[in-house]
């Protein structure tokens, strides 16, 4: 049996530790005033941001809240651009606003490179993955996608109401991410309980968050030993063997880049067909010019990538400093919201519309400079043949009960239920 | 009309060689690339400002001749 060292801690060890860093207190519940309690964890969020975005960016239009130990909530664009580009001021070593905050000297590295790195490192952690994901590389996936989006739309045989978030945009990135990392078909369903625990979890009591977090590594690094001693050519294998500055990644930098590949790879694909496909279901004239216009697809894709935004990021402020007008103390949240930039007036005509031609569309949907959505070609393709396959098997379809349909919280947003009813 | 990409902007959203594949293509890790010399074909200047325009780090220049032709 092959045997790797860097893999071999018991992950049932590691788990139980309590992580360095600093714990801030769990506040929940209803939000007094959105300019200065803001939580993107709260129901009201969840249903329905834009509203709350618009009002903040004429009165604000940077937000703050005391939860999560403090942050910040910028609204405008301009304002989200720069922070996207300062990456001397606010850091990535953690990228999800909760109640924990790692250690400082975990940067500029941070937990899942190079998502979480600030430079200098980022760029050699960021290298390394590029080229798995240039359009070119993601095509490979292409038929692979389209027939897997038939198979899913072939059971829905005899239903007349489905469920086009649980039942069909969900599964699309799973097989894929799977596919790409080498993991078994069957093992999807597993991932969306990591995803849910990781992005949905975040004011879980902390025990309970670290259980179900090692959950994810164990699986991970099961994953891991299995590729070492049966070495394939797939994404695992190629972390497992890939070196930076000339030295192989530590154990824990392969799964980390794993988890982020699972994690960034499913809930955000799956938000951004479910939202597409929600629009769509309510919006008959522009299903049926879609479907009469397959070539004007790749066009509304951006137009549904801007106006629903699935994923927003989140900063740590480095120092004490006053930023265009904000008092920003240390280690402050800033919860970077692509999804508010992509609204902002001052930036796009009709912004609250949703313009399925729009021909310039400088949106900000996969993030602005060196952190750019590493998967965002992989995700443009997911999206289209999703898409593309949904609207030449379905013919009408429509909102079953839009009361029914439900929305995640926290910082990637999209349907979790969404019953359309198919004719 | 000539198009450049400045390298240290482009992040490899590719939106250039989505849109306008016959002036910009990807390299091995996903940034753009402007295909030859850069001279946009008489008729494609509209196509080479489409891409400008949504590139969404503003990478991309336009130079536009100007004067004389050569």
């Amino acid at each position: 049996m092959t045997v790797d060292d860097r893999f071999t801690a018991d992950p049932g060890e590691s788990g139980d530790e309590e992580p360095e860093g600093t714990r801030s207190e769990i506040i929940t519940g209803p939000v007094s005033d959105w300019a200065t309690d803001f939580s993107h964890l709260e129901p009201e969020w969840a249903a329905d941001p834009y509203p709350i975005q618009e009002d903040l960016r004429q009165r604000c239009p940077i937000a703050h809240t005391g939860r999560f130990g403090g942050g910040w909530l910028p609204t405008r664009y301009e304002d989200v651009a720069a922070i996207a580009y300062d990456t001397d001021r606010f850091s990535s070593r953690q990228i999800i606003m909760g109640n924990f905050r790692a250690p400082r000297d975990i940067a500029p590295i941070g937990g899942s490179p190079p998502i979480s790195s600030d430079p200098p490192f980022h760029q050699h952690a960021r290298k390394l993955l590029l080229p798995a994901f240039t359009k070119t590389a993601v095509s490979r996936q292409e038929a692979a996608t389209r027939s897997f989006c038939h198979s899913l739309i072939d059971a829905f045989e005899g239903q007349d109401v489905v469920d086009a978030a649980g039942d069909y945009a969900q599964h699309i990135p799973m097989r894929v991410i799977a596919d790409m990392l080498g993991f078994p078909p069957q093992d999807g369903p597993q991932f969306r309980e990591f995803v849910e625990d990781l992005l949905e979890g975040i004011n879980l009591p902390p025990d309970e968050r670290f259980t179900r977090v090692g959950r994810l590594f164990e699986y991970l690094l099961a994953q891991v030993n299995e590729h070492v001693e049966r070495p394939r050519e797939d994404l695992t294998s190629y972390l497992i063997d890939a070196e930076i500055f000339g030295r192989k990644l530590e154990g824990d930098q392969v799964t980390g880049v794993m988890a982020l590949l699972l994690i960034a790879g499913i809930d955000t694909s799956w938000s951004a067909i479910g939202a597409a496909l929600w629009h769509l279901a309510r919006t008959p004239a522009d299903r049926s010019r879609l479907a009469a216009e397959p070539g004007l697809l790749p066009t509304a894709v951006e137009e549904f990538l801007r106006a629903f935004a699935p994923v927003t990021m989140a900063r740590l402020v480095k120092e004490d400093m006053n930023w265009r007008g904000a008092d920003m103390k240390a280690d402050d949240w800033i919860l970077l919201s692509f999804p508010a930039a992509n609204r902002d007036p001052a930036q796009f005509d009709r912004a609250d519309e949703v313009v399925i031609d729009r021909a310039v569309n400088r949106h900000a949907a996969f993030g602005l400079g060196i952190h750019r959505c590493l998967g965002s070609h992989l995700a443009r393709m997911e999206l289209r043949v999703a898409l593309e396959v949904w609207l030449e098997r379905i013919g009408e379809f429509s909102l079953a009960d839009p009361a029914a349909v439900t929305w995640s919280a926290g910082q990637i947003r999209g349907p979790r239920a969404l019953p359309l009813r198919l004719s | 009309m000539k198009v450049h990409i400045d390298s240290e902007r482009c992040q490899g959203h590719g939106r250039c060689y989505d849109l306008t594949p016959g002036l910009f293509a990807d390299d091995e890790e996903g940034y753009g690339q402007v295909i030859g010399d850069g001279v946009v074909p008489p008729g494609q200047e509209g196509q080479a400002r489409l891409a400008a325009a949504n590139c969404p780090e503003r990478a991309i220049e336009l130079l536009e001749e100007t004067g004389h032709d050569r």
